[in-house]
This record gives C-alpha cells, structure tokens and sequence, in this order.
C-alpha cells in the first residue's frame, strides 16, 4: 500500500511545485523592480536636493550662529546643529552637491579610462597588455588604495577637484582589470568568433558584439565604487585634502561629529544614514539597469 | 580567349597543402614543463568549385580546428591554404577580413554562436553594410528577404536570439553565412546539435540553397550518416591527419583504410545477413604523443612490424582514391 500512497505524493507535488515556483520567481522579480525604483527614485531627489540647494535649504549651510550650538533636532533645525551652529539640514542639503559630484565625477574618470584600456588589453592581447597594462595596474593595485590618493591629492594640491581626479585614478586600476577579464572571457565565445568569420571590423566586434555583454558587472562595479568614491573623499576631507571648510561634504560633517558622538550624535547620524541611504540606493539603482538591459529578463 | 575540352577540368577553389595546426601547453612551475598539441598534423587536400567535401572523423580529431584554420581565425602554424589562388596565411588581417566576404562559416553551437544582445535582424544588417553587399537604404528588405530563404519568417527581424529554438538558430547561423553571399562555406558540426528531424529539415536547406547559389561546402562531421547524405568526395580524418579520401560512392562502397572499414562495419543492417564486424581496442592515442610510425598502428587490428616503424605514404591508392596505409 505504500507505494500508491508515495505515487500520488509525487504526482501532487510534480504539479504544485512549477505554479509555485512560479509564482515565487514573480514576486521576487517584481520586489527587485520596486527596490530598483525606489533607489532610482531616492537618487533622483539628491539630484533635485544638490540642483535646487539654494532654494530648498531653510538656512545658509556655513553661517554660524552661537546661540544655537549642539541644539538637538527640533522645528526649527530639523537635524539639530553642529558645533558652531550651523543647521545641519542645510548642510546636508548643500553637502549633496559635493557628494554626488565627487561619487559622479571620480568613477566617471575611472570609467572613461579604464574601460577602454581594458577592453583593448584583453581582445588584442599581446605585449601591451602582458607587460604595460597589467604591470602598471599591478603596482596601483599593490598600494592601499586610501594611501594612493592621499599620494596623489597631496601632490595636486587640496582640492575637491584634485580630490576627484585622485579617486578617480586610484579607481581606474580596478575597471580596466574587470573589462579585461570579461572581455577574455567574452573572446572565446563563439558569437565572437562568428562576428570576426563574418569580416566584421574589430572596432564594431569590440563596441557593438563584446561591450554589451560586458556590460552588466561593469554596471555593478560602478554603482559600488559611487558609494566608495562618496567615502573615499569624505576619508579626504576629513584629512583636510578634499573639500575646503567652510564648503559642507557629508564626509567632513561625519567627522566633525566625531568628537561629540556622545553629546550630540546628530551631528554624525544624519549625514552618515544619507551616505548610506545614497550608496545603498545607487546599488539597487544600479542592479536594476543590469538587469534592464537583459533581453533574457524583460 | 581559351577553347575549353569536353570535359572540363574541375575548378579548383579551395586548396590546403601541408596544413599543420600546433598548440603548445606549459606545464608546471613557471612553463618549465612544454608539450605540443598537434591538432592538425599535415594535412593537404582541394575543394572543387560547386561541389561538398565532407571531412569526417570522431571528436578531436582536429576538424574543427583544420575548418578554423582554413578561414585563419587561428593562425596555421605552417603549410598553405589557397583560395582561388590566393595564398590565405599570408595576407594581412585587412585584406582576409575583405576576403571573408567569399568565404564564410556556420559555427556548430546554434546557443553560443548568436550574440545575446542584439536582435537577429541589426546582426545580420551590420554584416550587409559592412560589406557594402546591397544599399544601406535597402538593407533592411534584403535582410528580411534573407530570413525567408532561410525559412524563417520576416517578423522574427527585430527578435533576440533566445526566442528561437536550437533549429531556427542555426538557420539564423545559416542565413549569417549567406548574407554576403560567399563561394565557399564552411559548415562545423552544422547539424550535430539538433534533433535528426531537424536535422533533416537543416541538410535540406543547406541542399537548396547550395543549388540556389551555386555554394561550394566543406561539411565537417563526425556523423558518417549525414556526411553520407550530404557529400560529393569524403575525407576521413584520424588524429590531425587525413586518412583516406575519395568520392563518396567509392569511399562508402570500398573503403581502404581499416579504420573507416572497422567504422563502416560497426553500423547496424536490417534485413540483411550479418558481416563481418571490424572491432577496434584500445582508445584514440592523445594527439600530445602521436604513435610512430601509423598513427593508427596501436588500434589496428591488421597492424605489422612495419606499421610501427614507418609512417605511410598518403597516396592515391586507385584513380581518385587517396589512403595512408601500407597495406591497403
């Protein structure tokens, strides 16, 4: 008797299980898009914040008020004030400037060098690629990445520029190592082949059959070092090499809570949770074109 | 201008002489260690012009390689391959991509050989425009028409290649290869991924538009059925090197050498009295260390002293019948 039983078992659960999996497979794709969606949403208002900071911030970011210091959060300064009694909305408002610029701009200059750099390193191979791209990206990555752009922002000057370049540099290392490797492992698929077998331009094969495919990790990798570019110029500005004083940056203001964690924790909660809303809604932001630009997933 | 005989000589359109193919493999600490793959191992034959030589032989062989090799999407480590009399290793990477407007190729994975990315319809049209094979402006209704030939219908233009089944992805390979409209094709393992329906479906095809278009095909397989099916001349490879060639009546009807015989002798009969099987032993050596002598010598079930020491002659055994054995 115990075999029928077992059959109808399997017989039940060969027909419950796709429907669920299914719908599981559904939802979750649906919450991606929601989680993708809200990032893009919360990346659009810090656009909106650092654009329109002059007209929405309630009061001068750098004009300091003394009857006012360390004031808790309450109706007049939504996240209280700092040590010298700024409003530290304000400065929040108007550090959205100088964060997105410096996550923005710096992984831009990474992008822009690395990618091409190493996209011709690993489809054409070669001594250009063994003993000059590699090896110079070697001795970049060899150094502790914060201590490279300390090198290179102090040998610029203090600069939330120069700070930029900076990044943006010690940044590079990383894209032209990850395009290389995918574009490696993307030479040796037969479409590749196929496009060389039908007489296509290595240009054309290198932009229109090989970038598309690499795209993806790509994508990730910049929406992780957005975050990290974010930290590495408040690490900056914090050692006095990126944004000058009076400028707010939410790196410098998190470090001049510092001091007063146990006083007035404002002071580094607030810029520190929009660090990490920013970087967490330029991850899921980012995950979300990835996964758009799948035709496998539309 | 010149008086042409009775029966004219075949043109010849593609011809390999002494192709070889190596690899190397480092080994062990810092490459010390050095080993050669010799895929392609000597290998001379022609292909004249309207006609399909099947290449045939078990996997690892070195078609595929010999097929890539040919079209120089590896570079022949020596010999020369001639292509309407242009000596193809030596050109420079501008002139064969130029020269690959006449040669072509259908890769045998339907799944790894179409670009994920992008439609089957901009793929197609880029290798139009890139060659200047019609208009820019009429591209597009050329591309279309295209895809019917290839029995595919004119709506699939802007579809990815993972909304067609493994049939209809080759018939895209196919209609990639036809774009430009070559002379000579060379099919790898065009068929060895499908259904034997579909399968059927494909050979039929390739037939039609060989008539069509006056294609020449070099048909690699390691399927004797379809290479029976398909082919005017069959060669038969083994370890890197061509072993028998000949027409394929002759080849099927009174094969030479003992390997295709102990090949032909292993496919099943139906209603017809039992032969004699033909069984070899062993497996085939590593093209890393090739036998002396006959590289066949180790499985030979009618191998002699001599067959270790010397290494046959690939010679023309009966009047257009090649082998490479000693005895045959």
């Amino acid at each position: 008797m115990g075999e029928p039983q077992l059959q109808s078992e399997t017989v039940n659960r060969v027909q419950i299980n796709p429907l669920r999996k299914k719908r599981n497979k559904s939802y979750s794709k649906l919450m991606k898009n929601k989680l993708a969606v809200c990032g893009g949403i919360f990346v659009v208002l810090l656009v909106v914040l650092a654009v329109f900071a002059p007209l929405l911030a309630p009061f001068d970011p750098t004009k300091q008020n003394y009857g006012q210091i360390l004031k808790p959060p309450s109706a007049t300064h939504w996240f209280g004030t700092d040590t010298l009694g700024r409003d530290l909305l304000s400065r929040i408002i108007f550090g959205a400037q100088v964060s997105l610029k410096a996550g923005l701009i710096s992984v831009g200059i990474a992008l822009t060098i690395g990618i091409p750099l190493g996209m011709i390193s690993g489809y054409f191979r070669g001594f250009w690629d063994e003993f000059i791209i590699m090896r110079v990206t070697d001795a970049m990555l060899a150094f502790p990445s914060l201590v490279l752009a300390l090198t290179l922002a102090a040998v610029l000057g203090p600069s939330l520029n120069h700070a930029m370049i900076a990044i943006g540099l010690v940044f590079t290392p990383y894209f032209i190592r990850l395009a290389r490797g995918e574009v490696l492992a993307q030479r040796e698929r037969e479409y590749v082949s196929a496009a060389r077998a039908s007489g296509l331009r290595n240009f054309s094969i290198m932009m229109r059959h090989v970038f598309p495919n690499i795209l993806g990790p790509l994508i990730v990798q910049a929406t992780l070092n957005v975050a990290s570019a974010i930290i590495a110029e408040a690490s900056l500005s914090y050692l006095g090499l990126g944004t000058q004083p009076p400028t707010p940056s939410w790196g410098a203001m998190l470090a001049e809570g510092q001091g007063y964690i146990s006083q007035a924790p404002w002071i580094s909660i607030f810029p520190g949770l929009f660090i990490f809303l920013a970087v967490i809604s330029i991850n899921v932001f980012g995950d979300g074109i990835h996964d758009w630009l799948d035709p496998k997933l539309k | 201008m010149l008086i042409k005989s009775e029966t004219p000589e075949p043109e010849k359109i593609l011809e390999v002489k002494d192709l070889k193919k190596f690899f190397d493999i480092k080994q062990g600490f810092v490459g010390l260690g050095h080993q050669t793959v010799r895929a392609v191992d000597d290998v001379s034959f022609f292909v004249n012009k309207g006609e399909t030589l099947g290449i045939v032989g078990e996997s690892g062989c070195g078609k595929s390689t010999m097929g890539r090799s040919i079209l120089q999407l590896q570079k022949p480590t020596d010999g020369s391959v001639l292509f309407e009399g242009i000596e193809l290793t030596k050109l420079k990477n501008g002139q064969i991509r130029k020269l690959r407007k006449d040669i072509q190729m259908v890769f045998q994975d339907p799944f790894g050989s179409l670009n994920p990315r992008i439609t089957i319809g901009t793929m197609l049209r880029e290798i139009v425009n890139t060659h200047h094979v019609v208009n820019k402006t009429e591209s597009k209704s050329y591309v279309e028409e295209l895809l019917e030939q290839v029995g595919l219908k004119k709506s699939y233009y802007d579809r990815y290649a993972h909304e067609f089944s493994g049939g209809q992805r080759q018939r895209i390979s196919i209609a990639r290869a036809l774009a430009v409209r070559p002379k000579l094709i060379v099919c790898d393992e065009a068929v060895s991924a499908l259904d034997v329906s579909v399968q059927a479906q494909i050979l039929n095809l390739l037939q039609k538009l060989k008539k069509d278009y006056e294609l020449t095909y070099l048909f690699i397989s390691h399927d004797l059925s379809v290479i029976k099916h398909v082919s005017d001349r069959v060669a038969v490879m083994y370890l890197g090197q061509i072993v028998e060639l000949a027409s394929k009546e002759e080849i099927f009807e009174h094969p030479l050498h003992p390997y295709l015989r102990a090949l032909l002798s292993a496919i099943p009969l139906v209603n017809q009295p039992k032969r004699e099987r033909i069984i070899l032993s062993g497996e085939v050596p590593s093209p890393i260390n090739i036998p002396e002598g006959c590289r066949f010598h180790t499985r030979c079930p009618f191998a002699k002293d001599l067959c270790k020491q010397k290494v046959p002659a690939f010679e023309q055994k009966k009047d257009g019948h090649w082998a490479a054995c000693h005895f045959a």
